[in-house]
């Protein structure tokens, strides 16, 4: 009982539950690929955003899906160099 | 302040779109979804025309949809999958044309998240289960399985999750019987995300992975991954078991690979290519979109380029294994969202933008001389095959939909002088861009117009017997003749069909079995079908004014108001009813119902008399000619007609049988003033009940009764003309856009089934109705490049319109670019060839694609195109085109009038930018141009080019000055002799200016990102400074202005706010140099230190491209209109009485309650997506009351204290007050 309302617990839980749950050492990269994902994942789910930029970069829907769904692998450069590993 | 949201017109663009045998018949249905609608169309083969048989808004953003059909059924169900993190089965119920919601299954979150299932959806072809994905993670498999009742079951979702990657593509892999399989591209990112050195991502390889459910596990296994060489876009499914190879089609960029597990080989097929295209040489080509046929022996792809070619592949096998993939170029349409291939050989084509269109497959490509490509031909790495593009040649084009998706721009203006303003509509992406120009009304196609030796009075058509299916005679009655016109392959005059052509005719009809009547002023003449004639002549010194006809019983009025009444009896034979009744008054008109099915007569006579009465009377035995009710009318009636229409009775709904449920009869009585009233016609009691008013127009209002798909409606006849029908079991008044009628009748013959014949001075016309339903008629003109916005030079009608393109040529590039290619051809060749590549390449420069179809070539990032144009939109003619460097590209248009020039002096400026790359934005430099207008707009006389740093995104005039935004920021220009001169900057917004508009001193400026800014120019220190912003971060896309303080603002994820800065805001705020001022002055984060509250707040769903405050009718108040971008246009109004608002705010709040929404999202957070819904009570949700079943608007009236009549009065009321 007491450990269903341990504090950590209940972030892990979260953590592993919903990607990009933050925590206390969440880096700058690690928040800002989280963003950029999150951002892609919306422009393909809102169709009107994908017409969107569809219409501005002049780019079947299909294309621009597939880009952002490649960006999506890494869309802010790969992650910094962590010294103490 | 509280408005109501209206929808003028839905969403026109298609998402989606899925085809199966839905309604559970032989006949297939077509489901589209257009984002938040969903639709179902049929298509009729013998007119070749596709027409919708449902339209159901759900009220949340669907993202896949996907048929389903149990094993050994005959019907199919359809999935749903939608923001609102719930997976819904819907069934097609044909009786009811309802959508019923079967199963709905909560998943998670709502919203469209990355991890939240509900992106991707694929079946199992057997339909023993379904998966649901995610773009990230996660992956929900559902058993689907039938109960005792044959009712479809669904399991509890089984998890086949797997974190930290990415899914590109699922699809159900078609395994026969054995256990469903579901086959997913997948890219795993854990590795690349904790490599800093960046060596994993580029080894990062996307994997096609095979998830089985084991049915006798129950559970979901992650059975075979297997790395794929390149990154692919799309799976497609192969048929199996009994029916083909099964595996499944991995199309790749420039590649298509067929793969299965087990010992099947990968068969690679390279994507071929457009010879001498001009496309940029670095693209690569995917496929967009497919549709698969399979009959019982044989079954092939049509696969969809981003070029817009559809290819049709076949599989070659031996031994059950695939040994080839053969690829041939099959036609080239307009690029698809989806396409669907009929059973009955129809291709519908749902395009991404623009129109629709669905075709009939007139050859499959089998046996023509084209070549057809095949894996097995050798070729190099990194080669292609090539092939010539050319017009359709297997397909050919039966019925087009109208889509104005997407809408750019929109400004509502009357132009033409017409009284009813029009919108002018810049619409649709590169070249099919169109500039639209749309108008209440429905289109009337013109069959034929004739020439008459007068001007006639009346014309009516009659049929020989009652069951005919067409018309037999036109007859045309003039002042003191009538002419009979026979319709057969031609209309001619005949003189032998019993009728009598001396004498003008009051009215003529189709009598009993097989007999005609004439009725004139002196009598009636009955021509029965040996053409004996029977007559009955008016009684001395009096004759007959009007007549009132159907089937079975004839009703004359004599001078003097007396009224004779006949009845026909079983030997056919016309009786005369023993007594006259006088009316006291003349009768100006009379109107009978037709005869109910079964039944020998109708009960009721409607008489309209001189004293401004509408009289009903009984023509029942028991009680004939009796007076059963009576209507004052505010000025004398001058037409009537009954009708029976299906659906609208609410009082007496319980105690009637199923038949007379869905029919009421509705008397409408057409005044002289102009105005039209509508009243329901008790069936019982005769009494009038619940009488609507519509204004028609200037003239005297004709009816006339029609027919409209096999139903009842009433053609209005006043100076515009108007079609009252229901359609798809909604009421619908629309006037047609034709020019004015003077009396019409139905016609309907083999070649216009349902038509109008009607006089219009001394011609005949016969008109058809073909897109009903249709709020706007549509008046197109095509533009090279997708629209960016126009502005209206008012005094004379002209529109100037800027046009621009990225990846795109210049015709002029595109001219040296083929020229270029055409050399390189004669180069490339060996002397002994030279002569035939000379004609080659000659023939290459002559050949000219249509783009409309063919697409432009696509140039390389941060090439641009652009065009200036100027149309007439009087004359409706193009006066001229600008056409603009290469890379030089147009974002900003605003006629602007300087102090220091000329009064009459107009400018066009036009703000452009050279090479500009879109992300991160960065360009050479902006310029503007400046343009003076001359003869009379016709011309634009360029004046100078002034430079700018940045791109000019917005422009507006002011104070005899121009205020335009450069980048982030906004200057004050003046006219000088070479270029314009700053005269004023600020650099305070953060992003990029992109609307501004003024009022007074007033200035009110959007940028891009961060909501609208309150601006104003200090004089004395020549300043410009923000005293006030918004509180919210906004990505505005359109802005207008409603009054001095308050701003109605679209963005880009679809909300509409309205702004508005609170009362005792002070314009004159002191900046601060020193920077001493206390910390309570200035505002937080640098922002102003006044802010604008919000006072309305809704969600869309769309993104917003206009937004106007003007009125849409003549006499109508100022609604706010706006435009999407999915092509729907809508309005908010506000409300006249705060009782008012009370009653449609509790309508609303039991809507949301009672009609349950069809993908499961709830109403309210929907509408409140990203802010929260405040003050805008939306009317498309209210409106649906009127198609709930009766029980519910019953206890929802009750509950409002009122009767489901009177709200739904009050639901058409509030729309026709601004609307239509």
């Amino acid at each position: 009982m007491g450990e269903r309302y341990n504090i950590h617990s209940q972030l892990e839980h979260l953590q592993s539950k919903y990607m990009g749950t933050g925590h206390s050492d969440t880096t700058k990269w690690e928040w800002l690929t989280n963003q950029h994902r999150d951002t892609m994942a919306s422009f393909i789910g809102h169709y009107d955003l994908l017409n969107y930029l569809a219409v501005v970069e002049n780019e079947s829907k299909a294309r621009l899906k597939f880009n952002y769904l490649k960006r999506m692998v890494q869309p802010c450069g790969p992650p910094p160099f962590k010294e103490d590993e | 302040m509280h408005l109501y949201n209206l929808t003028l017109q839905r969403a026109t663009g298609i998402q989606h779109a899925i085809h199966g045998n839905f309604s559970g018949t032989k006949q297939q249905e077509i489901v589209i979804s257009r984002g938040k609608i969903i639709e179902i169309l049929r298509h009729d083969p013998n007119t070749g025309k596709v027409y919708t048989l449902l339209t159901e808004e759900v009220f949340a953003i669907i993202r896949c949809l996907l048929p389903v059909r149990l094993t050994g059924g005959t019907k199919d169900y359809i999935i749903v999958g939608s923001d609102s993190g719930r997976v819904v089965i819907l069934e097609y119920n044909p009786q009811k044309n309802i959508l019923e919601k079967i199963h709905q299954e909560t998943m998670g979150k709502t919203g469209c998240r990355r991890i939240v299932p509900g992106q991707y959806l694929a079946t199992d072809p057997k339909g023993r289960a379904f998966m649901i994905g995610a773009v990230e993670k996660q992956k929900l498999v559902f058993i689907l399985n039938r109960d005792t009742q044959a009712r479809l079951t669904i399991s509890s979702p089984l998890e086949a999750h797997k974190s930290n990657t990415v899914c590109f593509s699922i699809v159900g892999v078609d395994v026969g019987f054995e256990n469903p399989m579901f086959a997913c591209l997948e890219v795993d990112y854990e590795e690349s995300d904790q490599d800093h050195t960046g060596k994993a991502y580029s080894e990062t390889k996307q994997s096609l992975t095979f998830y089985e459910l084991d049915l006798g596990l129950n559970h979901v296994v992650r059975k075979f991954s297997e790395p794929l060489e390149q990154f692919a876009n799309m799976l497609i499914a192969v048929p199996g078991g009994s029916e083909g190879p099964s595996g499944v089609l991995v199309c790749c960029e420039n590649n298509i690979i067929y793969k299965n597990f087990g010992d099947q080989m990968d068969i690679k097929c390279p994507i071929p290519k457009r010879r001498n295209d001009l496309d940029n040489v670095n693209r690569g080509m995917i496929f967009v979109s497919s549709a698969t046929h399979k009959t019982k022996t044989m079954f092939f792809f049509l696969v969809q380029s981003e070029q817009g070619d559809i290819f049709k592949i076949t599989l070659k096998t031996d031994d059950g294994f695939v040994t080839e993939v053969r690829i041939k170029y099959f036609d080239t349409v307009p690029v698809a969202s989806s396409l669907c291939v009929l059973k009955t050989g129809f291709l519908f084509v749902a395009s991404e933008f623009g129109n629709h269109y669905l075709y009939q497959i007139a050859h499959l490509g089998d046996d023509d001389e084209e070549p057809e490509f095949s894996s097995a031909m050798p070729l190099e790495e990194d080669e292609t095959f090539f092939f010539e593009a050319r017009p359709l040649k297997n397909l050919v084009l039966v019925d087009e939909l109208d889509s104005l998706s997407p809408i750019i721009s929109c400004q509502i203006a009357d132009l033409a002088n017409e009284d009813t303003p029009q919108l002018h509509v810049a619409c649709g992406r590169g070249p099919r861009s169109t500039l639209r120009v749309l108008r209440h009304g429905l289109e009337v196609s013109e069959m034929a117009v004739s020439e008459l030796p007068g001007n006639p009075n009346a014309v009516w058509t009659v049929k020989k017997k009652f069951d005919d299916e067409f018309d037999s005679y036109i007859i045309v009655s003039f002042l003191n003749a009538t002419l009979v016109l026979s319709i057969g392959e031609t209309v001619e005059e005949v003189t032998d069909s019993g009728f009598l052509g001396t004498m003008p005719t009051i009215s003529c009809s189709q009598l009993g079995e097989n007999a005609l009547i004439q009725v004139y002023l002196e009598g009636i003449r009955h021509i029965r079908a040996d053409k004996r004639v029977n007559e009955w002549k008016a009684p001395a010194k009096k004759q007959i004014v009007q007549c009132a006809i159907n089937q079975r019983q004839v009703v004359i009025a004599l001078t003097g108001g007396e009224l004779v009444y006949f009845e026909m009896d079983v030997t056919g034979q016309l009786n005369e009813y023993t007594e006259r009744k006088d009316m006291g008054a003349d009768v100006i008109c009379m109107a009978l119902a037709s005869v109910p099915t079964g039944e020998l007569r109708t009960r009721f006579l409607a008489v309209g008399l001189n004293d401004d009465t509408v009289r009903i009377i009984s023509l029942d035995p028991k009680d004939c000619l009796t007076p059963l009710a009576s209507q004052g009318l505010p000025s004398p009636a001058e037409s009537l007609c009954i009708v029976e229409m299906k659906g609208l009775d609410y009082e007496n709904y319980a105690s009637m049988s199923l038949e007379q449920q869905q029919s009421t009869l509705f008397l409408n009585i057409g005044l002289q003033n102009g105005a039209l009233l509508r009243t329901v016609l008790d069936p019982t009691t005769g009494d009038l009940l619940d009488t609507r008013t519509r204004y028609l127009g200037s003239r005297p209002v004709k009816l006339f009764k029609i027919s409209i798909q096999g139903a009842e409606a009433v053609l209005a006849l006043s100076s515009r003309s108007w079609l009252s029908y229901m359609y798809q079991g909604r009421f619908h008044l629309t006037p047609l856009s034709y020019e004015m009628l003077e009396y019409a009748s139905g016609f309907a013959s083999e070649q216009c089934p349902e038509g109008i014949v009607a006089i219009s001075s001394n011609t005949l016309r016969i008109l058809a109705l073909e897109k009903l339903g249709a709020v706007f008629n549509q008046e197109i003109k095509q533009l090279k490049y997708t629209p960016r916005k126009f502005a209206i030079y008012h005094e004379n009608g002209m529109i100037y319109s800027i046009e621009t393109d990225h990846l795109s040529y210049t015709d002029q590039t595109r001219q040296e670019k083929k020229e270029q290619m055409a050399q390189q051809m004669i180069q490339d060749a060996d002397s002994d060839e030279k002569r035939l590549a000379i004609e080659m390449a000659n023939a290459f420069i002559q050949t000219k694609l249509p783009e409309t179809t063919f697409g432009a070539p696509k140039a390389a990032p941060g090439m641009w195109a652009s065009a200036i144009r100027i149309n007439d939109a009087i004359n409706k003619e193009l006066k001229g085109i600008i056409e603009l460097e290469q890379n030089e590209a147009a974002f900003s248009i605003a006629l602007v009038k300087f102090s220091s020039r000329p009064a009459n002096h107009t400018y066009l400026l036009i703000g452009v930018a050279k090479d500009l790359k879109l992300n991160p934005r960065s360009c050479t430099c902006g310029y503007i141009y400046t343009y003076l207008l001359s003869d009379n707009g016709e011309r634009l006389e360029f004046i100078h080019k002034t430079q700018t740093e940045d791109v000019p995104g917005a422009i507006c005039g002011f104070q005899g000055r121009v205020l335009i935004g450069v980048g982030r920021f906004l200057r004050i220009y003046e006219i000088g002799k070479s270029k314009l001169l700053r005269k004023c900057e600020t650099k305070q917004l953060s992003n990029f200016v992109c609307q501004i508009q003024t009022l007074g001193p007033r200035i009110f400026v959007c940028d891009s990102q961060e909501s609208c800014f309150f601006m104003r120019h200090k004089h004395d220190e020549n300043q410009l400074i923000i005293f006030a912003d918004d509180i919210i971060p906004r990505f505005v896309t359109a802005m207008a202005l409603l009054d001095y303080s308050t701003v109605a603002i679209g963005d880009k994820f679809g909300s509409i706010v309205i702004i508005r800065l609170p009362p005792g805001t002070t314009d004159e705020v002191m900046v601060d140099p020193t920077g001493d001022k206390g910390l309570w002055d200035r505002g937080l984060l640098n922002g102003a230190s006044q802010k604008a509250e919000t006072l309305c707040s809704f969600y869309l769903g769309e993104t917003i491209t206009s937004l106007q405050k003007t009125s849409l009718i003549p006499g109508g108040s100022d609604a706010l209109v706006y435009t999407t971008l999915s092509g729907s246009i809508g309005m908010l109004v506000p409300f006249s009485s705060n009782e008012d608002r009370d009653f449609f705010q509790h309508l609303e709040m039991h809507m949301r309650t009672e009609c349950t929404t069809l993908c499961g999202r709830d109403h309210t957070s929907f509408r409140s997506f990203y802010y929260p819904v405040k003050s805008i009570i939306d009317g498309d949700l209210c409106e649906k009351f009127t198609s709930l079943d009766m029980n519910k608007q019953k206890t929802i009236a009750e509950e409002l204290d009122r009767t489901p009549n009177e709200v739904s009065k009050r639901l058409e009321d509030i729309r026709t007050r601004f609307a239509f």
